[in-house]
């Protein structure tokens, strides 16, 4: 297996009046050719600012840094602005939440798929063009030609996000980033989006980075988790692991609100786990989940916690023992 | 559930300043606002005192005193600080009355469009339909009229004088007026509490002057404030183009006219009444800028 | 967009038609227009002369249908002061209005619009805070007051421009300057605010994820959709250039259709201020109707719809 991407202790962090705010905590993993990590966590964990970490594309107040961060062997850190614009949409493409706003409006689909080709690639436009034809079609999109000389607001919500995709793959990216690419979406919609993202990953055995909430999902597409809270990893793992046997409380606490396996129901969301999420501004002391953590002992808020390593190559970041979390692990699931 | 002392936010946090309080710290901390407000406050305590401030008979002619010129040239003096026009009129005396014109003319123009305006809008916005409909198409024609032109038309046939240049004025800018109070109805009146009032049948005027106008209320004080400023401009325009506020008034507007056949020679004879004119703008269009800024921040840049 | 334009036609029409009335009517404001002609120290019978000589005594509405029925066909009278065909007065001066309202139009749009996208692109920067002050003081700036002091400056202090007249070209500068001047503060600001909206749109953010270059970026995806309000905003501007050309052309002694409208306005020659109330209206009618169209066309949504 090939390493694509590499990351290593990403930070990003926004200085606002109030403070620091530190929204990405050190957070490290590794995506191989053809696979598929799946990140989840709550709303505000940093899983966007994560993504647009990695493309280069932070608000321009927001400060990154990392000690490892390379695409396919190529160092990301030290590239300026122009070469990081050479890569993105070329080895690295993005998919947006929002299809509805993504597209300009102002352009037609055409247009607008051929000029990443154009820019990156030595083709003329007739090219580019049969290439979006041809993606158009491998998205499930009918009558593509046709498509190609309409504009976004004639498309609905599912076509523009095909159109994306598509619009993501124009290039052959080594890597595709897919921040919750269908939560705009009916729920029908999403399940096909997301079906068609793996297919179309696997086929051209691409990375993909699939940021979601939607656990039903995870299950079965994602062959590796991250688990994000508060700006951290908590718990990472391959999709059997985690599922299987979830070490961190987070992790369970999430797991439990969704059925057992199987049954889980399309489109299943997180459930909500009682408490909130710490302030990100400033640093933390202790575990950040010690305040809604069942199993929270008095070290959980003085000692700070490290990634730890269970068997697999599981990780997570817990005072407790494995034993005990695979203990808590099996209370869990059978509770 | 282990709940830890760290991470609960303060009451401060939450609840933060008073509205008031943000205002209040707005209004203060807001550059424009406050420079546009002290010029301002020295404009109108200039108006209101003028009989006191003013060294001379804003009136009072002396042939033997014609185009002196002002105390920093060296044939001036401090009798006449400003020097005297081409009628030997003290000029800072008639700089002193020339505040009260534009300032009167202002304040009376944007009344008189701020009830027309505000009432085509209010029932525009309230009513909607048909009566949005006519509304919208007299803004349009309206709009469609060159404001000058019109205007001066007007003045020279009815004869012009001070309320003629205020009635005219006052019937002419009141588009913005509807434009603005037109959306913002609309928006306050698809809030909650309004489709409520309508539901427990209150009557239309009780909603509309209880509940809609209230609301409504900032957005009416900014355009104001800028119809102020057009209106200023647009007398001193006429009063230029000999249309306006008749001599022997001291409207700056006026003073330029006179004082342009003298402006080779006497140049400060419309340098400082333009200058006046400019500081009153200025300072009445940052109030204006200013307070939408404080009223409606969200609305900023 | 068939169906837009069509719209858009008919409310052009009842426009023209609601102020075709108003100007017409305008005139009987003042209440007898004979007396007005006539002067003060007219006795009654010259007066009741000119009343049935110009017609005035019959119904206002038949005067009316006469007048609107020959306008549409170009005649608007004859001058009462020049002794000449208004339209043929008003076409003489046309040029001179125009020439002056297009400079200045290109004049603020040449310095409004790059103005407000660097403002856009830098907020709070120097830049942007200059393009602030100039657009706070423009605002602020009598235009009449502001064409004097150029005149001074530039036609006796520093004489290099001619400070009045309209027979060469360095005639329409010192014009072109004030009046544009005049339109560039809203320009700045519409282009600034529309920029800073449309670069934080997601579809900005999408060119960026694509990799495109920051001017493709800036130029293709942003001022595309910035200028659309701008647009309609300019031909509202250039209507009121015109009706600003009035001060302007007075000021500067440039004979167009401004300086008309003033010359005739003081001679109370009714015909052809009537008629420059109708073709200014109608113009910014027109220019209305134009950006309308101009929009759809920019705006994909409009015009496919
Ligand atoms: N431009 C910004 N300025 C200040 N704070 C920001 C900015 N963008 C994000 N944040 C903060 O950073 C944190 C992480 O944001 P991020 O968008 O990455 O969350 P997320 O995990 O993607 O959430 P969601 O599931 O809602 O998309 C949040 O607390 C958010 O408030
Ligand atoms: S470290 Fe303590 S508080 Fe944090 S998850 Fe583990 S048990 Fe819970
Ligand atoms: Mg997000």
């Amino acid at each position: 297996m090939s390493r694509i991407l590499e990351v290593e202790n990403l930070r990003v962090d926004i200085p606002l009046e109030s403070g620091t705010l530190h929204a990405v905590r050190d957070i490290s993993f590794h995506v191989d050719k053809g696979e598929t990590l799946c990140i989840v966590g709550e709303s505000g964990c940093g899983k966007s600012l994560t993504s647009l970490a990695l493309m280069g594309l932070l608000p321009t107040k927001a400060i990154r840094t990392a000690n490892r961060l390379s695409l396919g062997g190529r160092d990301l850190k030290t590239l300026n602005e122009t070469q990081m614009a050479d890569i993105r949409g070329s080895r690295m493409a993005m998919i947006f939440q929002e299809p509805m706003t993504s597209l300009n409006p102002a352009y037609t689909i055409g247009n607008q798929l051929a000029e990443a080709m154009l820019r990156h690639r030595k083709v003329n436009p007739n090219e580019a063009r049969e290439r979006a034809i041809y993606l158009l079609e491998k998205v499930g999109i009918t009558a593509a030609a046709s498509r190609l000389g309409q504009y976004p607001h004639q498309l609905s919500g599912g076509l523009r996000q095909r159109v994306m995709i598509a619009m993501a793959l124009m290039c052959g990216p080594d890597m595709i980033l897919a921040d919750e690419p269908t939560t705009a979406l009916d729920v029908t919609i999403q399940a096909q989006i997301l079906h068609l993202l793996a297919n179309l990953q696997k086929e051209f055995e691409m990375g993909l980075v699939l940021i979601t909430h939607d656990l039903g999902i995870v299950a079965r597409v994602a062959h590796r988790v991250a688990v994000m809270y508060a700006g951290q990893i908590v718990e990472e793992g391959t999709v059997e692991d985690i599922f299987r046997r979830p070490m961190h409380p987070y992790t369970q606490g999430l797991l439990r609100c969704i059925p057992i396996p199987g049954k889980t129901a399309r489109g299943a969301h997180l459930g909500s786990i009682p408490g909130m999420v710490p302030s990100l501004i400033g640093d933390l002391k202790g575990c950040a989940f010690a305040n809604r953590c069942p199993h929270a002992f008095s070290d959980c808020n003085t000692t700070d916690v490290a990634l730890r390593d269970a068997s697999g190559g599981q990780r997570y970041r817990c005072l407790l023992s494995q034993e005990a979390a695979t203990q808590n692990a099996r209370e869990a699931a059978t509770a | 559930m282990a709940v830890t002392s760290t991470t609960i936010p303060t009451m401060d946090a939450i609840v933060g300043p008073s509205p008031g309080q943000r205002l209040r710290k707005r209004v203060f901390g807001h550059r424009g606002v406050m420079i546009g407000g002290i010029i301002l406050l020295v404009m109108v305590l200039m108006a209101l005192f003028a009989p006191l401030i003013a060294p001379h008979d804003p009136y009072t002619q002396s042939l033997a005193n014609r185009l002196v010129p002002p105390v920093w040239h060296e044939t001036g003096s401090w009798t006449h600080p400003l020097g005297t026009d081409q009628l030997g009129r003290d000029y800072l005396s008639r700089v002193i009355y020339g505040v009260r014109i534009s300032l009167f003319i202002g304040i009376s123009v944007a009344f008189v469009s701020a009830i027309i305006g505000s009432a085509m809008g209010l029932a525009a916005g309230y009513f909607g339909g048909r009566v949005d409909l006519v509304v919208t198409f007299l803004i349009t024609c309206r709009l469609s009229m060159p404001v000058i032109l019109v205007a001066l038309a007007v003045v020279a046939l009815i004869g012009s004088s001070l309320t003629v240049v205020v009635s005219v004025l006052g019937l002419l800018l009141w588009d913005r007026f509807a434009v603005v109070m037109r959306s913002a109805t609309m928006q306050v009146r698809a809030l909650d509490y309004v489709a409520s009032a309508r539901a427990a049948g209150c009557s239309n005027a009780r909603i509309v002057f209880s509940e809609i106008l209230p609301n409504v209320m900032n957005p009416l004080i900014v355009v104001a404030t800028l119809e102020i400023a057009n209106a200023v401009l647009l007398e001193a325009a006429l009063s230029f183009l000999g249309l306006g506020v008749q001599p022997p008034l001291p409207s700056w507007g006026l003073m330029i006219s006179e004082g342009k056949d003298y402006l080779l020679f006497d140049p400060w004879l419309i340098t400082i009444p333009g200058l006046m004119l400019f500081v009153l703008l200025l300072a009445i269009n940052l109030m204006g800028d200013g307070m939408r800024d404080v009223t409606a921040p969200e609305n900023r840049n | 967009m068939l169906v837009y334009t069509a719209k858009r036609l008919v409310l052009a029409l009842l426009v023209a038609f609601t102020i075709s009335v108003l100007s017409f009517s305008l005139l009987f404001l003042a209440g007898d227009p004979a007396a007005a002609i006539a002067g003060e120290t007219a006795t009654d019978q010259e007066i009741e002369r000119i009343r049935t000589m110009f017609g005035f005594d019959r119904p206002i509405w038949l005067q009316y249908l006469e007048w609107v029925s020959r306008a549409i066909q170009g005649d608007f009278g004859r001058s009462y002061y020049f002794g000449m065909p208004v339209t043929e007065l008003i076409l003489s001066r046309i040029p001179v209005t125009l020439t002056l309202a297009g400079s200045a139009m290109a004049f603020a749009l040449v310095v409004g619009i790059p103005m407000g996208v660097i403002a856009a692109l830098y907020p709070n920067s120097i830049i942007d805070r200059i393009a602030l002050t100039i657009a706070v003081c423009g605002q602020a700036l009598p235009s009449f007051w502001f064409a004097l002091m150029l005149i001074v400056l530039f036609g006796f202090m520093i004489p290099i421009l001619p400070p009045s007249g309209s027979d060469s070209w360095q005639h329409f500068i010192l014009p072109t300057i004030v009046l544009g001047y005049y339109a560039t503060p809203s320009l700045m600001r519409l282009t600034r605010t529309g920029m800073l909206e449309v670069l934080s749109a997601d579809y900005i953010r999408t060119a960026r994820a694509k990799g495109l270059f920051p001017r493709t970026v800036l130029f293709k995806h942003a001022l595309r959709n910035a200028v659309i309000p701008v647009v309609s905003v300019a031909a509202v501007e250039f209507g009121f250039m015109l009706g600003g050309s009035i001060v302007i052309e007075t000021v500067f002694a440039l004979h167009g259709t401004g300086y008309l409208a003033w010359e005739s306005i003081r001679r109370a020659d009714f015909p052809t201020v009537q008629a420059l109330i109708l073709v200014f209206s109608l113009f910014y009618v027109v220019l209305t109707f134009v950006s309308d169209l101009l929009n759809a066309w920019l705006d994909p949504r409009i015009r496919v719809a």
